[in-house]
């Protein structure tokens, strides 16, 4: 086999004596789609940081066509051609397309002046390259999330670079934005350029690599090409054991049938939703998808109370509530699970005990002082019976992988004994191991309590696998209520596809 | 930009339209010499605005500017009348680099121990100022001891007027110095890589860390260079009041930090321009002006400065978070 353009060899990474990787291995070769499979917490980010060279290896080698390339540094790997696209993209919001794009250049040249000409022209030879449509004049923060994944690939690849490193590049983009960036994954390919695409979606890692490696637990666990692979063997090779995809079963209970625990009737909120009906009895997983804009988070705010000028009626087990603010919707046991956790759900460096505990408090504290030694035991309870990875409940949750903040939000929701569950992509940017965990968590709940789900999301296979039903929302309306006994992933999917 | 520019076209409109209203209710005000005299006023406050714009772009935030001014400016004067020095340069420049220095400071705590720019900038600001006073001397060199060099200097005038009683005023020299100074930070912050690192810090420290931008010399060099403006502003101060307090620009961070936000440079880092933090103490300078002129007491003008800090503030969080994230 001819030399990779990078190759790790027995990589032994240790943080303050606990091993992160070990014996690790991987092998990128010149111009090949490379997928770098692994859970949260599987070492995927520090392989990317010992590539480039934001990390030094404690033990074993980094080989650069076939040479030992030394220790690395952030600048010599770009060197060396390996550029990295974060999840946060790390580009400047304050600034323009253009001043994002050539500000590698001008620092890589050492340039104590700025060229606003140059800048601009670097910027549209980017964009040009890129063979896409970018306002070089308008801030970054003004543009939508795909259109800042373009102006960090397109920087990227300003730098002659032979291998891009992708971290999770799709997690907050929806399916079609998902399918334009894989055109331009093969595009880049096809200019010889390497890519290591580091994910833990199963279908579009077998949609777009040609190989792929799994780790697990710091180590490599499987190589190959992507053809040997299949959905359920990537899935066992990441958690070492299988995972069953059972669909989601829901029948009515003999007898009178109990009122909904959520009906909502002519629900409107004014250039957002129209005239939606909707119930979901106690045990019900509802699935909702749309494409983004189709008024379905919106559907989701006005149940949270977070659009009080909504008209229509909402009934919670029969009862009429009328939802002018969080706390109304909170008293009324319906939670909500943000979209994204990261800024909407959770207090970051706030202890996991307190971030369980933010809506429980009042009751908590019946007497002003807080019942610290029932908070103890709340808390403690819900890090078993959730499985948070953690030491103790007073880390940051900032600290936490995605998938155990993820675990934080539900609890705490479980904490005030809800009623009606919201779940607005309950598993975005959450690996499958810990995914299926909180399938499974939240099928427990719905069964066990005799929860209303109403669960939003893009990833029809989750839905379809997870709901007894699929309500599809295009334009501020419910278009299509699907039974998930006779409906399939491609037939939700096809049906999206006619949304435009 | 465009944003921003427009911006910045509303600052001067709305400048425009107080010009008008205050021009009506006073036209006093329009008089030339009245002008003049507010152009006079810009100097100071401005060439410390400058300063702070910088610390505000890069996401910090700096009130011990005024403290560093005063220490710059008595500590020069005291140690002209010791060796008994009459001149400009190099007071001017020994001002310059006490207040350099005093900035250096800052950008060292604020950089190596990773402090909030807040509360290291109010113990240096404590610390210097309690230096002085404390060490240095409390006493006031007025007029009769002031060098004679630094006040010729300060009285130049561009142009002057004879009025028809025979008295004349002129426009002080010193705007040039101010106008020049903003010219300079200005292309400082547009054309050079060091001004766009300010941006790139004041938009996302993490992200400019990575793209391998030398942080250390950015925040040195944007700590650095507010201490120096403020020491250089201090010492024309002084030349240009004849009079050299130790106790002077007491609460005087509150009305340059107010031009500069005013002027639309944002209070969470990465904004702000020049043009607009000019327009935008030429705003707080008549604003205060013309609450002089219509007798309003000293104590409500800090009303209207905090009244003035907060609505421009939250006007700049309102329109921060306007943007589409």
């Amino acid at each position: 086999m001819s030399d990779g353009l990078i190759e790790l060899r027995g990589i032994r990474k240790e943080f303050s004596g606990v091993v992160a990787l070990d014996a690790m291995s991987l092998v990128i070769h010149p111009g090949e789609i490379h997928c770098l499979a692994g859970e949260n917490g599987s070492g995927k980010s520090t392989v990317i940081k010992i590539m480039s060279g934001v990390y030094a290896p404690d033990g074993g080698e980094v080989l650069i066509d076939g040479k030992p390339a030394g220790p690395l540094t952030p600048i010599s790997a770009i060197g060396h051609g390996i550029q990295v696209i974060y999840q946060d993209f790390s580009l400047f919001g304050n600034l323009t397309v253009a001043e994002n794009l050539a500000m590698n250049v001008h620092l890589r040249e050492k340039r104590r002046l700025m060229n606003w000409r140059r800048t601009r022209a670097i910027a549209r030879e980017a964009v040009g390259r890129l063979g896409v449509d970018l306002d070089l004049d308008a801030t970054v923060d003004s543009l939508p999330t795909a259109g800042k994944q373009l102006v960090a690939i397109a920087r990227a690849l300003m730098s002659d670079a032979r291998l891009i490193i992708m971290d999770e590049p799709t997690t907050a983009l929806t399916r079609k934005e998902v399918e334009t960036l894989f055109r331009i994954v093969r595009d880049i390919q096809a200019r010889g350029i390497a890519i290591l695409f580091v994910s833990h979606k199963m279908r579009e890692m077998l949609e777009i690599s040609e190989r792929m490696t799994v780790i697990r637990n710091g180590r490599k666990v499987a190589e190959g090409p992507t053809a040997d692979f299949d959905e359920a063997s990537i899935t066992r090779h990441m958690t070492g054991s299988d995972i069953l995809n059972e669909p989601y079963v829901w029948t009515p209970p003999p007898g009178a049938p109990p009122p909904p625990r959520l009906e909502v009737r002519g629900l409107t909120v004014p250039g957002k939703c129209e005239e939606l009906d909707l119930s979901i009895r106690p045990g019900e997983i509802v699935g909702l998808s749309g494409l983004l804009g189709s008024g379905r988070t919106d559907l989701a705010l006005a149940l949270f109370g977070m659009a009080p000028r909504y008209q229509g009626e909402i009934r919670i087990d029969g009862a009429p509530v009328r939802l002018r603010s969080t706390q109304d919707a909170i008293a009324a046991g319906i939670a909500y699970v943000p979209e994204d956790r990261l800024t909407e759900g959770l207090f970051l460096t706030q202890s996991i005990n307190r971030n369980m505990l933010a809506t429980s408090y009042e009751r908590l504290a019946p007497r002003l002082v807080i019942d610290r030694e029932r908070a103890e035991t709340m808390t403690q309870g819900m890090i078993r019976a959730m499985q948070i990875a953690t030491p103790t409940g007073e880390k940051p949750v900032i600290q936490l992988s995605g998938g155990n903040q993820q675990r934080v939000v539900l609890a705490r929701w479980l904490l005030t004994d809800a009623r009606v569950l919201i779940l607005n992509g309950p598993t975005v940017g959450v690996d499958v191991g810990s995914k299926a965990e909180i399938h499974a968590k939240i099928r427990e709940l719905a069964q066990a309590h005799g929860l209303a789900v109403l669960m939003i999301s893009d990833d029809v296979l989750e839905l379809v696998q997870n709901c007894n039903r699929i309500v599809l929302m295009h334009r501020g309306r419910f278009v299509d209520d699907l039974s998930c006994a006779d409906a399939t992933e491609e037939m939700v999917s096809d049906r999206l596809k006619t949304f435009t | 930009m465009a944003l921003l520019r427009r911006s910045e076209m509303v600052i001067a409109g709305i400048l425009l339209l107080a010009m008008v209203l205050i021009g009506t209710i006073n036209p006093a005000f329009w008089q030339l010499d009245n002008l003049f005299s507010l152009m006079r006023s810009n100097v100071i406050i401005g060439i410390m605005a400058m300063g702070v714009l910088l610390v505000l772009i890069s996401g910090g935030i700096d009130v011990s500017f005024p403290a560093f001014a005063v220490a710059a400016m008595y500590l020069t004067v005291k140690g002209m009348l010791l060796i008994g020095y009459n001149g400009v340069v190099l007071p001017l420049l020994a001002a310059t680099a006490i207040g350099l220095l005093c900035g250096a400071v800052n950008g060292f705590f604020v950089y190596k121990f990773r402090m909030i720019p807040l509360i290291v900038t109010l113990g240096t600001s404590a610390m210097v100022r309690g230096f002085l006073l404390g060490v240095v001397g409390t006493s006031m060199i007025n007029i009769n001891k002031m060098p004679t060099a630094l006040i010729d200097f300060a009285r130049t005038d561009v142009v002057s007027v004879t009025k028809a009683d025979g008295s004349t005023y002129g426009l002080t020299a010193m705007v040039l110095i101010y106008v020049g100074l903003a010219l300079a930070m200005h292309l400082m912050l547009r054309y050079t890589m060091i001004g766009r690192s300010a941006y790139a810090l004041g938009g996302d420290p993490e992200a400019a860390r990575r793209a391998g931008f030398d942080l250390r010399k950015t925040i040195f060099f944007i700590y650095c260079v507010a201490g120096a403006l403020a020491g250089f502003a201090g010492l024309l101060h002084s030349g240009m009041i004849w009079l050299a307090n130790p106790r002077d620009f007491v609460g005087f961070e509150l009305d340059v930090i107010a031009a500069v936000v005013l002027g639309g440079a944002s209070i969470f880092g990465g904004r702000g321009t020049v043009l607009g933090t000019m327009l935008g103490v030429f705003m707080l300078v008549m604003v205060k002006n013309s609450l002089i002129i219509m007798k309003v007491d000293t104590t409500w003008q800090l009303v209207a400065v905090g009244l003035i800090v907060i609505i421009a503030t939250a006007l700049s969080a309102w329109r921060d978070r306007r943007q589409p994230a």
